[in-house]
This record gives C-alpha cells, sequence and structure tokens, in this order.
C-alpha cells in the first residue's frame, strides 16, 4: 500500500523555482520563443502533437519549451490539458488521397503515376555535421520548379489493387463511431480500428524497435515501404447549427502504406497484405513503425502463428503509451518510506528466522 | 454523441447541398485556412461592422480527427484537434457561425461576424472584395509557391541491373 507523506513545501516550492531558472538558461543568451520552436524544431513539435494525440503546434512547441525539451514531459503536458477541454464531435474522415503533397515516395514501385517527390527528407544526406548552421543562418539558393507539382497523387497501392495482388484495406466494422480508448475502457481482443488510434499515439521508440524486431526475424513478414505520403489534408467538421459539413482547418499530416508478403492461408489466396501508419505532423519513422507493428499484430487475422512480440497485442498495446509507462516508472522516485519500511521490517524478520535455522543446524552439525 | 452520425451522413448529403449552401462552405473554409493575423488585418479594415450578440461566446475545445484504414478503409481515431467556436446574431436576426482549427478567439469572433455579413445580400459582395478574395488569393499563391519547390524535387530512379555492361 502506498502511504502519502506531508511537509516539504518550501523545499518543493523552491525546487521548482530552481526549475524555471535552470529552464531559462544563461540569461545572456537569448530567450527562446515558442514560434521558433514550432518554425525550426518542426520535427519535435510533430512528435508531441502524435504521441500527445492532439494537433496543435503552438501547443506542442510551448509544452517543448516548458518540458525544457524532454518530449515525454512534453507529451504528458499535452495530454493534461486536452483533458481540460470539452470535445464538440469527430471529424469526417480526412481524405489521404486528396493530400496537398510535400513528400510521397515508394519504395516498391519505381514508376508511379505522379512520381516520386522527395520533398524536405533527410535521406541521402551524408550525416555529416553542418558547422555551418552554427555560423550563420543563411538559406541556400532555393529550387524552384517552373511547374507546380500535381495538386494530388493517388494512393500507390489502390492503382495496384485492381490485379487483386494487394489486399484493399477492410471496411470497419463500425465506421460510424470507430473504437476510441479515450472514452471506452480498453478491452482485449482489439479490433484494427482501436489498435490503430493506440498505435497512433504509441511510443516512436517503442514501435521502432518492436518494428525492426519483425524485420530481423521475430514475426518475420518482409515489408516494403509501398508507400510514404506527407502534406497537408484538409479537416472537415459537421456543426449541428449548420446541418452541412464544412473546413475547420488543414492539418499536416504523415501516413505509411507498408506492404507485406502473405503466402496465403485457407481463407485467402496468397497476395500483398498491408500494415498501416500515421503521424501528426512530419514523423515518417513513427509511421513506418506503426505500420509494421499493424502488420505483425494482424497475425491472428491472418491466420499466421503468434511466436513473437510484436505479434502478442496485449502486450504491444498496454506498453505502447509513453505517458502510462513514464508515471509507472516515475512514479518510483516518489516517497516510498512507509512501504519500504513495511518491507525492511519483513526482511529482517525472515532474515532472523533463517539466522535461528541456521544456528541450530551448525549446533547439530558440531553435536 | 449525435455528431459521430450526422458526421457519416454528411458525405451523402454533400451532392445535396444548394448553392448557397456550397458558397457558404467555400467561404468559410477560406476564413478557417487564413492566418490570424492577416484576417484580423482585413477585417479591422471594413467599414461600418454591424452590432451583434453572442449566441455562443468564443470558446475552444477539442474534435477527434479520424482517418482511414489504409487511406481508404474504415475510419479510425487518429487524435484530437483544438478547435475554437463561436457564434454570433447580427441586429437583423442573421446567425454567423465559427469552428477553427486552433485556439484564437478573436479570429473566431472576427470570423462568425464575417460569415453572417457574407450572408446579408446588401454586404455580401463587399465582404467577399475586401476579405474573401483577397485571403483565397494569398492562400493560392503561398500554397502554388510551396508546390513549385516540392515539384523540384522529384526524382527518376533508373534500376541498374546487375551483370549487364
Amino acid at each position: 500500500m502506498y502511504v502519502a507523506v506531508k511537509g516539504g513545501e518550501r523545499a518543493i516550492d523552491n525546487a521548482h523555482r530552481l526549475l524555471a531558472e535552470d529552464r531559462r538558461g544563461d540569461p545572456s543568451v537569448p530567450d527562446i520563443s515558442v514560434a521558433q520552436i514550432r518554425e525550426q524544431m518542426k520535427l519535435a513539435v510533430g512528435r508531441v502533437m502524435t504521441e500527445g494525440s492532439v494537433y496543435d503546434p503552438d501547443l506542442a512547441a510551448l509544452a517543448l519549451k516548458q518540458a525544457r525539451g524532454d518530449m515525454i514531459e512534453a507529451i504528458f503536458l499535452v495530454r493534461a490539458y486536452r483533458t481540460t477541454l470539452a470535445r464538440f464531435g469527430n471529424s469526417l474522415p480526412v481524405k489521404t488521397g486528396a493530400m496537398k503533397i510535400d513528400r510521397r515516395i515508394s519504395a516498391a514501385f519505381k514508376d508511379v503515376p505522379g512520381g516520386q517527390i522527395l520533398g524536405p527528407t533527410f535521406d541521402y544526406t551524408h550525416r555529416l555535421i553542418d558547422f555551418k548552421l552554427a555560423a550563420d543562418g543563411e538559406l541556400p539558393e532555393e529550387a524552384i520548379s517552373s511547374e507546380e507539382a500535381a495538386p494530388h497523387a493517388l494512393h500507390v497501392l489502390d492503382l495496384l489493387a485492381g490485379e487483386g495482388l494487394v489486399e484493399m484495406p477492410e471496411a470497419s466494422i463500425n465506421d460510424e463511431a470507430p473504437g476510441d480508448i479515450t472514452r471506452t475502457p480498453v478491452e482485449y481482443p482489439m479490433d484494427r480500428q482501436t489498435r490503430l488510434q493506440s498505435l497512433a499515439r504509441g511510443d516512436e521508440g517503442f514501435l521502432l524497435a518492436l518494428g525492426y524486431s519483425t524485420q530481423r526475424g521475430y514475426a518475420k513478414n518482409h515489408p516494403f515501404a509501398g508507400e510514404i505520403r506527407v502534406g497537408r489534408v484538409a479537416v472537415e467538421f459537421q456543426p449541428e447549427e449548420l446541418g452541412f459539413p464544412i473546413q475547420i482547418g488543414e492539418m499536416e499530416m504523415t501516413e505509411c502504406n507498408m506492404i507485406n508478403q502473405f503466402k496465403g492461408s485457407k481463407t485467402a489466396p496468397p497476395q500483398f497484405t498491408r500494415g498501416y501508419g500515421v503521424a501528426l505532423g512530419h514523423g515518417e519513422r513513427k509511421a513506418m513503425a506503426m505500420a509494421l507493428v499493424d502488420r505483425s499484430l494482424r497475425a491472428g487475422e491472418l491466420g499466421e502463428e503468434r511466436t513473437a512480440p510484436a505479434q502478442d497485442e496485449e502486450f504491444v498495446l498496454s506498453h505502447c503509451d509513453n505517458v502510462q509507462a513514464t508515471g509507472f516508472v516515475e512514479h518510483l522516485k516518489l516517497p516510498h518510506y512507509v512501504d519500504f519500511q513495511s518491507e525492511l521490517n519483513l526482511v529482517r524478520k525472515m532474515r532472523k528466522q533463517v539466522d535461528g535455522c541456521m544456528t541450530s543446524a551448525a549446533k547439530e552439525a558440531a553435536e | 454523441m449525435r455528431n459521430e452520425n450526422s458526421n457519416r451522413e454528411a458525405a451523402l448529403q454533400q451532392a445535396a447541398l444548394s448553392d448557397d449552401q456550397r458558397a457558404r462552405q467555400d467561404w468559410i473554409s477560406v476564413l478557417s485556412t487564413s492566418p490570424t493575423a492577416r484576417l484580423i488585418e482585413l477585417f479591422d479594415a471594413v467599414s461600418d461592422t454591424p452590432e451583434f450578440a453572442f449566441l455562443r461566446k468564443p470558446e475552444s475545445g477539442l474534435i477527434m480527427t479520424q482517418g482511414r484504414i489504409g487511406g481508404t478503409g474504415g475510419a479510425f481515431n487518429m487524435g484530437e484537434m483544438t478547435v475554437t467556436r463561436c457564434s454570433v446574431q447580427l441586429t437583423d436576426g442573421t446567425i454567423g457561425h465559427a469552428y477553427q482549427a486552433g485556439r484564437d478567439k478573436k479570429k473566431a469572433r472576427c470570423s462568425a461576424i464575417l460569415d453572417a455579413m457574407l450572408q446579408q445580400p446588401e454586404r455580401h459582395a463587399e465582404i467577399m472584395g475586401t476579405v474573401i478574395e483577397p485571403l483565397k488569393a494569398e492562400k493560392a499563391a503561398l500554397d502554388a509557391a510551396r508546390s513549385k519547390k516540392i515539384a523540384a524535387t522529384k526524382v527518376e530512379f533508373f534500376t541498374l541491373v546487375r551483370g549487364e555492361n
């Protein structure tokens, strides 16, 4: 049993004051603005939005500033903030096929209609530290095409679905009200829709490691990046008072469709199956890892033997939330004095009994 | 929640919308996606902004955004988005609404007033000309400039066959 402690208010206040001072750092260095974080630490902001599960770049940037750059602390702040707000309703499902494309690549199909569009990517860079960034903030000369990119590009995999060699995404069992882990207690087994919500807010590092494990042979499913796309989608909502849907804004997001070999089962012919991943903002690693894990968690549905951690739904989903995980791990820092005292007494008692036995055994041996 | 079901029907209703509703959808989307500072600048330049009463004062909340499995399959909940809404009524009874991504209350208030003014036959053309069309053109120019930079990163990969000369 956990027994609370009292007191220490002054020390706690002072510790928080010191935290604020340390957060600011050397006062001779200019303070960083929320707008600077939002614009220049964009991928960090994206991760906080994805795992905080709230799209709001300014809010995520502020959380990062408050958390001194600690991702999970910032995610925690965003999750706490969302509980203070009422929910007005659900959006219409966003149309990623109509995305304003910033990046769209396929590692499986070379000649995709609309083309391979690299966009702003770290891929093909040499990963050498660029000391010029420390010296000045000058921008390289911009490269501009005389033509605009196609305003949107069709999903690569849908172009191939006609042949039946790649599965089409399933319809939902409950399209009108997909399961919502923020509203209903989690139950296993979980349908794929609800699983995707859970994975979408799951920890990038955890899903990355699990996705990696599937590539290394634990739940081997031989993936190809069928398509990765990044860009802006329109978010539409239908207010009751209007009676027709309206666009409430634009949201930047990342989507990954993995394709995997599937040798077929009793009910399904050999074909490629799919795993799906998303991230709010630009978050390719997260979307890819999520797609790998989404696919490995479909083992049961596809009649595959479940042998690896990445195929264990309850294990994966009940440990992928980093706010829950950090809460339980980090609570160990809080005073457990009474808890520990009782265990200390117990161990002393046990030791006494063991010592007693040993002494009498030694006596017998001597006799 | 009623919205969950009504949203699904929305797609079906889209075809049945009147021209007035489509026009309203269009200006609402322009207001929602415009930068706050610019929208407020244009709003402040409008002369004779009408008297209004709040039906709903600006308030921030959340909307759960949904995606589809594989991009086209069944719906699932992706994550929430902050949204600010506001409703106003002008003295002639016209009602204006705003639902906008983000937490900007002033933007929501200005947008709701503009939405109402745009429904008034005597102010419609003026507001379209001074607010909506400039915002739409500026957004289109920004999108086009971005699109040209993105297009410059389009690649053609060649496959090299091993053992070929």
